[in-house]
Formats: C-alpha cells, structure tokens, sequence
C-alpha cells in the first residue's frame, strides 16, 4: 500500500481524530465521522473507550459498523441502553462525558458551532441544516469538545456565525443569564489541513499542526479570521499502514463514512 | 379490558384535525405506519411533536396534514435532507409552517414537565445559544433557592401521542426493549395514548417479565397489532432498518409532485398497512432480516 498519495481525506481525519481520543474515557459521539473515530480509536490508542450515543447506549460493542447514532446494531452486547431522560439529564447534564466529539456546518475562533442554518434569518433560512440535536447538550456538559470538519474553508471556518446553535463558553459567558457550560468547549478541531487547538475560555482556536505537504499560510487564507498560528508548528505524522488497513479492511470497508 | 382495535378505528376515534400529536421514536420503534394512517384519513391542521424527523415528517408535510412541527432535528437521520420540509420552512412553499424548535435535551425536559403535570423543567445547555434567543418559549426564571437564573422550557403536553413497541398485552401493558428514546415520557406526556405493536401476545408473557414493560395499560387507550409497522426503521429482535428506501426518500422528495404521486399511490390507494406492504414486495423484508440475538433470562423469583 503505498500510504502518502493515495490517502483520502476522510481516511486522514478520522485517522487524526482518533489519536487524539488517546487516554479519553467516556466519549459522546456525534453524527457522521465521530463514530467511525471512535471505533478506530477502539481499535488502538484507547481501546478503553466507553462511547455514549444520545439514543441512550453506552459501552457499545457493535457486531457490525453503525450507520448512524440510533443503528439498533449498537444494542446487541452495549453495557446499557438507557431511555433519553437518563442520558440527557444524568449523563450529559450531569457532566459524566469527557470528551463531545461533534461535526458542525461552522466554526468560529472561539469554538462556537453552527448547526441550524446558512443565511441571516432564522425563520426563513437560504439552507436549513438538521439542527442541534444533542449537540446543544454535549457543548454544555462534556468536559471538552473535539470537532471535526470535513472541508476547512473560510464558508465553515468564519469569524461570524450565521446561527449560534452551540455556543463556546466565551460566548456562554457573554449571555446574561442561564447556567455556564461544564466543560472547556472545543479543544481540537481535527480538518482535511491540520489540527487547531485551545484550551482558556477566553483562549483562540491556534494552528499547532499542519498535514504533510500543507503550507501553513494555505490554512489562514482558508481561515475566515485572523488565524493564530503556533511558534512551534507541528507536521502530523502521516497515517500508518495498520490504520489505514483496520480503516478500510475491518472498520469501514463498504465506506460508509470514507466517502 | 381488552383495548385491541384497528388501527383506523383509533386514529379515527382519538385524533381530531388541529391536534397536537406526538409520534415518537428514535430511529427505532417509529410509529410509521400510524402516521400513514393520518395521511389516509386526510387529517389536517395539525401540529406534529417529534424529536427527530424522518421520512413521516415529509410525508405528513407533503399530504398537508402539518401546519406546525415541534422539534429538535430535522434531516433524515445519517439519509440526507428532508426536502418537503426544507420547502416548507426555507420558501414557505406551498405555505409557512410554524416551527417550535429546541435541541433534544430541551424536547426531553418539555416531554419530562408534560408527563410529570409541571409548568415547565429547568434545564441547563442554553446559556448562549441563539435558540434560546430565537425561540420565544425557551426562557428564563429566578432560582428561588438563591442560584442564577436558570432556562426553562414549557411543558409539552400532545392531545394524542402515539407509539410503536414490539409487543403488548391486550390490556395495553407495553414492552419494548433496543433504543426506547422518549416514548415512555411521550405517553404520560400525551392526553391520549395508542400503541401499535409487532405482536399482541397473552398477559401471562408480560407478566413473566415486568421489567420490560415501559407503559403501563391504565394510560392507554388503543392498542393496535401492526406487523412491520416501523419501516424503514428497525425493530430490535424483529427487522433491520431499510436505509435503502430512506435514502431513496432524500432523492424522492427533491420533486415535490413526485411526492404528490408517491402518497396517492402509496397511502391513498392502499386500504391498510398491510397493503402498502405488498407493493413493497413478498421479499422486501428478507434483506432486512436480523440475527437472533437472546438475552439469558433472569430469576424474578422470591417469597410465595
């Protein structure tokens, strides 16, 4: 196999997503990549992993790959498969999660997502996009959020959100009422150009690594804001042939999420 | 009392036009074949509570069934987009619908208020979201006991909620087991309640298992066998989902008169769900076939 030119994009994000799960617990996955990151983390640097899936199941052992959060192919050898009541007040509004790993249609610097709508109007939208979902949920009561985007633009990556369905808790901190989020919000964001990182509340998404053959400025010319770049700059190491094979061999090879 | 009837006879009897009904299910357990049974009855007016959408959302939309939805996803599950829906709400097209939207955590907690007859359910994830903004149900309280002011959101209370389950009693002592979602919360929430089942099966079945009952039959008013009636969703134990015909629906519903021609065809000239079936085909559902999978029975034994 001749990893390095024949990688595909989201082959090489869920290959970073799940590195970046090494050492994490208990792990809500949201829709799309996640669960396919998930499983390949299983399947090597954390096989320790409990997913949480807002359809309620937690410690899934899945006999074959899900097509989606509420695959009933999730049930059979699960831990548990709680009603909603329970996961979403006891297990995320309860702050058990360690890790939200979410998709979103927009990002800002700070980590708020979008997942609601592209135009200014929210009761008559130019595109209507599925919505939060739990992902309101998950911001609020992971102990952090990991992003993934498929398509690193300055459309996804904007410096102002055309609906904040998910807010950062900058942005939490700037509402005048209401309970503050649990967690840190987004601390990685994991696209098709590098990995972007923050931690403070009041901290900017920075550039700390770029994929093999990515030029940094290409990745803040396809940044809608000023973006911060790290001193020390990291390459990613490129994805190892055992990945690449538990990927497409084992994981996912009616490439359900590669596409 | 023996609560058994046709599934038209408790449509029929129990939703009026201009309700608000819940269907409920996650993906799994989704009363489909109830909603077609709206759709044949050629209910209007209505406001639909579902959490997350699916094919019956459009279909509904497409009949002119819906004139308001309550929820908090609106694509197909992991099929693509809703375009009848999208219609809707992006070109107001053929009119407006009013949309009531929360994230799952806030349908949770409204369904959560409803059964328990409470106002409304604080809840915690909305500081900062252009929800809580947007939406004017979504709002806030003074914490009596000395904390911030805390969101909350309204009960939700359906006329009629309807559920899918894999078997009942006749009674209406309902088990289910797989993703069970809201539907418990959803049918103390609803003023009335019809269960559509895979299988009635004898009271001493249940009785051998109560744990797995997740409705009990004092609050039901219907229960209804309907063999298949959650496709394209799953069944735990009894059929897989047919993503096939989910995703066909995301190309379907682009044209909105092919929509039109799908329902006359498939819901208007079918008497039942038992003949919308048979246009599917004798062995559509053997590539949805499952694989047994026994859980090892447990000892409810004790004094007596």
């Amino acid at each position: 196999m001749n990893i390095g030119t024949d990688i595909t994009s989201s082959e090489l994000l869920t290959i970073h997503s799940a590195r970046a799960l090494a050492g994490r617990r208990v792990v809500f996955a949201g829709h799309g990549l996640p669960t396919l990151a998930i499983a390949l983390a299983q399947h090597t640097v954390a096989p320790e992993i409990e997913i949480v899936y807002e359809s309620g199941v937690t410690g899934a052992r899945p006999p074959d790959l899900p097509r989606s959060i509420s695959d009933s192919v999730l049930v059979p050898g699960a831990a548990s498969v709680m009603p909603m009541t329970h996961l979403f007040n006891y297990v995320l509004q309860g702050q058990r999660v360690d890790v939200g790993f979410l998709g979103a249609a927009q990002v800002d610097r700070y980590g708020s997502l979008n997942s609601t709508l592209i135009g200014d109007d929210w009761e008559h939208p130019e595109s209507r996009l599925p919505g939060s979902g739990g992902a309101i949920e998950a911001m609020a009561g992971a102990a952090e959020v990991f992003l993934v985007m498929r398509r690193h633009t300055p459309r996804t990556f904007v410096e102002t959100l055309d609906f904040v369905t998910s807010p950062s808790p900058r942005q939490a901190a700037q509402a005048e009422v209401g309970s503050m989020p649990a967690g840190a919000g987004v601390t990685h964001v994991i696209t098709d150009l590098g990995i972007m990182t923050r931690s403070a509340r009041d901290e900017e998404l920075t550039l700390t690594a770029v994929h093999p053959g990515i030029d940094p400025a290409e990745v803040v010319r396809q940044t809608g804001w000023d973006l911060k770049v790290a001193a020390d700059l990291e390459s990613t190491r490129p994805p190892t042939p055992e990945e690449l094979s538990l990927l497409r061999e084992t994981l996912d090879p009616s490439r359900v999420y590669l596409r | 009392m023996d609560k058994t009837t046709s599934l038209s006879q408790a449509i029929g009897t129990h939703l009026h036009n201009g309700d608000t009904v819940a269907l409920e299910g996650f993906g799994h357990l989704v009363p489909v074949a109830a909603a077609h049974e709206i759709i044949r009855q050629k209910f209007t007016g209505l406001t639909l509570a579902r959490m997350s959408c699916d094919v019956i959302v459009d279909q509904l939309l497409g009949a002119d069934c819906l004139q308001g939805l309550i929820s908090s996803f609106v694509a197909n599950s992991s099929a693509g987009s809703l375009y009848e829906l999208r219609r809707r709400v992006e070109h107001s097209d053929p009119e407006p619908l009013w949309f009531d939207e929360y994230s799952h955590g806030g349908m949770v907690a409204r369904y959560q208020a409803g059964a328990s007859k409470l106002p409304f359910q604080p809840i915690a994830s909305y500081r900062g979201s252009d929800l809580a903004i947007k939406n004017p149900r979504i709002k806030s309280v003074t914490d009596p006991f000395g904390g911030p002011p805390i969101h909350v959101v309204p009960a939700l209370n359906p006329d009629l909620t309807i559920v899918h389950a894999q078997r009942a009693d006749r009674e209406g002592n309902v088990q289910a087991w797989g993703m069970l979602g809201i539907q418990t919360e959803a049918a103390f929430a609803g003023r009335r309640l019809i269960v559509t089942v895979e299988e009635i099966v004898d009271e001493s079945i249940i009785r051998s298992d109560p744990n797995r009952t997740i409705i009990p039959a004092h609050i039901v008013d219907a229960v209804v066998a309907v063999p298949r009636g959650a496709h394209p969703h799953s069944v735990q134990g009894y059929y897989d989902r047919d993503d096939e015909f989910s995703r066909d629906w995301s190309t379907l519903a682009r044209d909105a008169e092919a929509v039109r021609d799908w329902l006359q065809t498939n819901i208007h000239d079918t008497a039942d769900h038992a003949e919308f079936l048979a246009l599917l085909g004798d062995d559509h559902f053997d590539r949805l076939s499952i694989k047994d999978a026994f859980s090892t029975p447990v000892n409810y034994g004790g004094r007596g």
